[in-house]
């Protein structure tokens, strides 16, 4: 029974840490391409599950996901509003 | 009306999902507050990636591997809190905040062991010129806003640890969930900051 409470918290768990270990292995490797976004790629994934499975935002109502999506909106602005001033500067 | 029921809600549920809706709007006022900070060093990388990447080879890779670890553990334990929670498992349950807690303890302490070295090597800001100097300032600034954050979460658990000495938890569901999405959230940050401040340059 206490297992079952357990099982997905230990699972997502361990996949957070070998998440972890695979990204700055990867960091450490002498000439691995592109590796700013493979790091930003293991973050997104470690973040994807703890959203998923630790903030369970699938079971949510639709009024708090509203929230996270405008936040993400909002964030999307501001990086493309701001990366736009800022490569287009002579 | 009873005591765990405030005005101006009629029922506990619609108390909880208030909660819960109420915990993640501060939570996506939150993320844009970081996010800002996050463009701060995007830009920064953009523009002066090699000086940026040889100032963060400077951060101790043992620390940061340690503390999101650490981090990613007591988000680990907070969910097992809920889960036990819900499967009236009471005491295991608070067993699991303290064990949150203790990490979160445990991180803030490799933290400030960290900053100690930090400043014995004169990793500031002003110690550095340009770049370098821009980095460290964002290292200092999000770490450290990061940390009051982790912080006022030690601050939920212990609110919530005091509501189960009094065999209270169950009863306080909803004050669970929104700590635990509290803390799920500063996870997050560190989740992201772990590479940007210390992934960035090394094996190179």
């Amino acid at each position: 029974m206490i297992w079952r409470a357990l099982r997905e918290p230990l699972i997502v768990f361990a996949s957070l840490a070998v998440l972890l270990a695979c990204t700055t292995l990867y960091a450490c490797l002498p000439s691995a391409p592109f590796k700013p976004f493979v790091a930003l790629g293991f973050a997104g994934a470690k973040a994807a599950l703890v959203i998923v499975f630790f903030m369970r935002l699938r079971q949510s109502d639709g009024l708090s996901r509203a929230a996270p999506a405008a936040a993400l909106a909002w964030l999307a602005l501001l990086f493309l509003l701001s990366f736009a001033d800022l490569l287009t500067r002579s | 009306m009873s005591a765990l029921l405030h005005e101006p809600w009629p029922s506990r549920h619609r108390q909880a999902k208030a909660y819960r809706f109420g915990m993640w709007a501060f939570l996506g006022s939150e993320a844009l507050f970081f996010g800002a900070l996050f463009f701060i060093y995007a830009a920064l990388r953009t523009t002066h990636g090699a000086a940026l990447e040889a100032a963060a080879r400077q951060t101790n890779l043992t620390f940061g591997v340690l503390n999101t670890f650490i981090l990613l553990a007591s988000s680990g334990a907070v969910a097992a809190s809920e889960r036990l929670s819900e499967s009236q498992r009471g005491k295991a349950s608070a067993a699991m905040v303290a064990a949150a807690l203790l990490l979160g303890v445990a991180f803030l302490g490799v933290k400030l062991t960290e900053y100690h070295e930090d400043l014995a090597r004169h990793l500031v800001p002003a110690a550095f010129d340009g770049v370098a100097a821009s980095f460290w300032s964002f290292y200092w600034l999000a770490t450290s806003v990061h940390a009051l954050h982790v912080v006022i979460g030690l601050g939920l658990f212990l609110r919530l640890l005091v509501f189960a000495h009094r065999a209270q938890l169950a009863a306080h569901k909803a004050s669970l969930r929104a700590t635990a999405l509290y803390w799920h959230f500063v996870d997050i940050v560190w989740i992201f900051l772990y590479p940007l401040l210390y992934l960035a340059g090394r094996g190179s």
